[in-house]
């Protein structure tokens, strides 16, 4: 029985792993060099805060997800010897402007109500703040605090994917894309943009923005569109950011990542000096001191975003053995697509409950 | 805030080929911009010109003496010169972002003119990021620059500059302690068959054979066909050792200098998304241009060495050939006018280039060079080795951008510059693809570090202008 | 090791600055890079991680390794311009605390 996954990006890596520790065979096909690739510009969050306001569900399939990485995390390290630095010491989420923080402590109320009380969070004034982080400007407010946030070398976490797959009896077929996919008697066929095609009793469609065109061919709808975000890195410095927030995290190698822009512009993934420049200014509100550091990269990425902003997991109802899986938060989930998806694909009976995220939502 | 007058012509890179089409655009009453990074015109060729001494001028000889009275001549026109301007992001729409003195600002051209030359071909050996190993180039800008002379130094590599540095060095009263040069008999003879179409170039030539005579009259040291080059020191270089004909040769110095050709530098180029060739003799990219110099954008044209290596008089024909047609194009002049004024100037350009087959042929670097092997570095700014790159492929790599997400080469605050080729070469032999295929890094914002509180600046104008 | 064709022995033509504290004397219109080397300095910084050392290697604002640093900003020492009184650092290493981090 060959599973063939359509994407190999860190979502299509995450199960196909997950599939393989369960003994299945799998192939996964990968795109080009210059694809659209969320896994290569995401920001590297493993994150909780804030996540599932309205949907409790994926509020507590993120927090599965996050309490499954440290052990995931090992496992690919032992695995593979990358060491993907992991961090999971809690997140900020900083603020300048009164209105926001107060709209966020009643989020995150709302989720503490949500989940019956089950969610820990803490709100720091300016000065709370300060002790803990001492660089912290006189524009920042307060902030929100949330234990159970963290973050990783997204990187580090694609590459061990791609060993761990490989060590595991995974073939990966990289750099030549994927334009059909169809249904034949003994499963799926889909044919590369190299003309060489490929058999398999089952598929799963984890190709991020590419499901726009293959989803129907599957009987998916597949209602999903790219949202621009753009980020930046500086140079090295010493370390002195020791927690990761939504837009700003001093990563394992030194640079401050801040990030990240959202804009509806299609496939469109050029960064732009405006964008950047707000995000600078950002950086300098919350901490003062990085107006003499040196930005060295800034880039754009696409976001695979749903209507609701949600993950679709979706049976084909027209094509049995396919399977639809898309977010915009590979990172986080990572974990829970490798422990806990695969006995869903499967229709196992340890399989998560993961009907709130099927597409028939968006059927109007 | 006053809105900045639009200039017609920006011209990025003042050495030759930005000079020269700075002046030709003025000179028909455009308005024109020119940024450069260093304080005085020249660029690198052409490094200090208008500040040099006469004793300066004795040393470099008349190849650079000879750009005088282009950088002289950008005085006397009207052009808008921004030295000490850092060019940082270059937009297709004709927005132009750069720093001078610590001010970000951005500015719009209806079009703009690439000049930004070459830089020295990546020289990846074992212990090439030592302190005390250098460019050749590098040498030659100490000296253009400050007077400074390296002492007791060893030049390694292959190429005309190589022999012209070396001459200068003797010239200034410090000649090399030796040359080891990597080009092998069958180069020599392989250039051989090229010799005919270089011939419209005999003045070159003779000035090349003219070096060569006054390095061997200085007694240097010259060991030719070496192989397996190889920089010794812990801290710092202490040591080069190497290989001719079987035998291994170590020689002590604490200054080496490298040279293997240089390349176009396609940063701006690649960040524009233009469209790039591979260039099978060179072993390089360079942006698609065509005859007028005009680029796969028609608001955007490339001139001299950022367009193929031709040197520096090509790259001053063709600056004025591309601000002429640029000039055209904005309807400023007339396809007639560009036609006629330009005419000789191809024709000039086309008996200039012709020595470039011999060169390219003659002076090829080695393999072991444009695809090192083993724990040698590829990328100097994130110390990533030749081992770590071919790595990656076996873990499914077939192009720069995956290489670069899963070592970090490229990603350091040169932006992948030394180390773009030398990836795109190794991804090429491992995986049997065509570095055509294989393609290059993509490049992004900033082109040059950039401060956030200069880059902040931006944001703050924009709001200023949306709010008022 | 460089050093200059005409040594600049005139007093009244000398700028002088400091690097690490150290007292350098050069000629106006000299870049930092060109007068730490004409002062005998090989290395400028050390590599953030490794901490390997690395001194100019182009010397036209291309390759980033004569990072030092100047009223708290990196820069390019063979594109800055010595000043009268510049005080010129090496980058502080990065001491990356990562035990911190759990």
């Amino acid at each position: 029985m060959t599973t063939m996954i359509i994407g190999g990006g860190v979502v299509g890596l995450s199960v196909a792993y997950g599939l393989l520790k369960q003994g299945q065979d799998v192939v996964v096909l990968d795109g080009a060099d210059g694809d659209f690739r969320a896994s290569r510009g995401n920001f590297g969050l493993v994150w909780v805060q804030g996540k599932g306001a309205g949907c409790v569900e994926y509020s507590l399939w993120s927090r599965r997800s996050a309490g499954l990485w440290a052990s995931f995390a090992q496992e690919l390290q032992d695995l593979t010897g990358f060491d993907l630095k992991l961090v999971q010491t809690g997140g900020f989420e900083y603020f300048t402007i009164a209105a926001e923080l107060e709209n966020q402590v009643a989020k995150l109320l709302a989720l503490r109500n949500a989940s019956n009380g089950d969610y820990t969070f803490e709100v720091l004034d300016n000065v709370a703040l300060k002790k803990q982080i001492p660089e912290i400007g006189p524009k920042v407010l307060g902030a929100t605090y949330c234990p159970e946030d963290g973050h990783v070398n997204p990187l580090f976490l694609l590459k061990a994917l791609s060993s761990a797959v490989q060590k595991k009896g995974g073939v990966i077929h990289t750099g030549t894309k994927v334009i059909d996919v169809t249904s034949t008697d003994a499963g799926f066929m889909v044919v590369l943009e190299n003309g060489k095609q490929l058999n398999g009793e089952k598929v799963v469609l984890s190709a991020g923005l590419g499901a726009i065109d293959l989803g129907p061919k599957l009987g998916f709808r597949a209602p999903i569109r790219p949202q621009q975000g753009q980020l930046m890195v500086t140079e090295k410095l010493p370390t002195f950011l020791y927690h990761p927030s939504g837009t700003l995290r001093q990563v394992n190698e030194g640079g401050i990542q801040i990030g990240a822009s959202k804009a509806e512009l299609g496939l469109h993934d050029v960064e732009d000096v405006l964008t950047i420049a707000g995000l600078a200014r950002h950086a300098i509100d919350v901490f003062p001191h990085l107006a003499k550091a040196k930005m060295v990269r800034s880039w754009a990425a696409l976001r695979i975003m749903s209507p609701d902003g949600l993950p679709i997991y979706q049976h084909s109802t027209t094509h049995p053995g396919a399977t639809f899986i898309t977010c915009h938060s590979g990172i986080t989930l990572a974990a829970a697509h490798a422990e806990l998806l695969p006995d869903w694909i499967m229709n196992n009976n340890a399989a998560p409950d993961l009907s709130v995220f099927n597409e028939g939502r968006f059927d109007v | 805030m006053t809105p900045p007058q639009k200039p017609d012509l920006i011209v990025i890179g003042a050495g030759p080929a930005g000079l020269a089409a700075a002046s030709q655009a003025a000179g028909h009453g455009a308005k024109v911009m020119l940024l450069d990074e260093q304080s005085a015109p020249g660029g690198q060729i052409y490094r200090n010109i208008l500040s040099a001494s006469a004793q300066q001028d004795t040393i470099l000889g008349s190849d650079y003496t000879a750009g005088r009275p282009l950088a002289a001549d950008i005085d006397t026109k009207s052009i808008d010169c921004r030295p000490n301007a850092t060019v940082w992001k270059v937009g297709t729409d004709g927005a132009v972002t750069f720093n001078q003195n610590g001010v970000a600002q951005q500015v719009y051209g209806s079009h703009i003119l690439l000049a930004t030359g070459a830089l020295e071909r990546p020289i990846p050996l074992p212990g090439w990021t030592l302190p005390g190993v250098m460019t050749a180039g590098a040498a030659q800008i100490l000296l253009k620059t400050s007077g400074l002379v390296a002492r007791d130094a060893v030049l390694a590599g292959s190429g005309p500059l190589l022999y012209l540095i070396a001459a200068q060095m003797i010239a200034a009263g410090r000649p090399p302690k030796a040359m080891i040069e990597t080009q092998t008999s069958g180069q020599f003879y392989g250039a051989m068959s090229h010799i005919g179409g270089a011939f419209p170039c005999w003045k070159q030539l003779l000035k090349g054979l003219k070096l060569i005579a006054k390095i061997r009259k200085a007694g240097v040291a010259r060991y030719k066909g070496a192989s397996n080059i190889e920089i010794l020191g812990i801290k710092r270089a202490e040591a080069i050792s190497f290989t001719v004909k079987g035998r291994t040769h170590r020689i002590d110095t604490d200054t080496v200098l490298l040279h293997q050709g240089v390349v176009p530098n396609t940063q701006i180029t690649r960040s524009l998304g233009l469209k790039h060739r591979w260039d099978e003799k060179q072993r390089c990219f360079h942006p698609i241009t065509d005859a007028f110099g005009q680029s796969s954008s028609k608001n955007i044209s490339i001139a001299g060495d950022g367009a193929g290596i031709l040197g520096a008089k090509v790259a001053e024909y063709s600056g004025r050939i591309a601000a002429s047609n640029a000039l055209a194009l904005l309807d400023i002049i007339t396809s007639t006018t560009r036609d006629k004024e330009t005419r000789a100037l191809r024709r000039s350009r086309r008996k200039e280039a012709a020595i470039r087959p011999f060169l390219d042929a003659l002076y090829a670097p080695p393999p072991e060079i444009l695809r090192p092997k083993g724990k040698t570095i590829v990328c100097r700014c994130e110390e990533v080795t030749a081992d770590d790159i071919r790595s990656y492929v076996a873990l499914g790599c077939k192009g720069p951008n995956q290489t670069k997400a899963f070592g970090r080469s490229g990603m350091g605050p040169c932006q992948g510059r030394y180390c773009g080729a030398t990836v795109t070469e190794i991804l090429a032999e491992e995986t049997g693809i065509h570095p055509e295929q294989i393609g290059s890094y993509r490049i992004r914002a900033p082109l040059k570090p950039v401060t956030l509180g200069e880059l902040a600046s931006l944001a703050a104008v924009s709001e200023k202008e949306i709010t008022s | 090791m460089f050093d200059p064709i005409v040594p600049n022995t005139d007093p009244n033509a000398q700028v002088h600055f400091t690097f690490d504290g150290e007292s350098i004397y050069t000629a106006p219109n000299t870049s930092v890079a060109a007068a730490l080397l004409a002062a005998g300095h090989t290395w400028f910084r050390q590599m953030p991680v490794s901490g390997r050392q690395r001194g100019p290697f182009c010397m036209m604002g291309t390759c980033f390794d004569c990072l030092v640093e100047i009223d708290g900003i990196t820069v390019q020492a063979c594109v800055t311009t010595v000043t009268e009184g510049l005080n010129v650092t090496r980058v502080p290493q990065m001491h990356l605390q990562e035990g911190k981090f759990k």
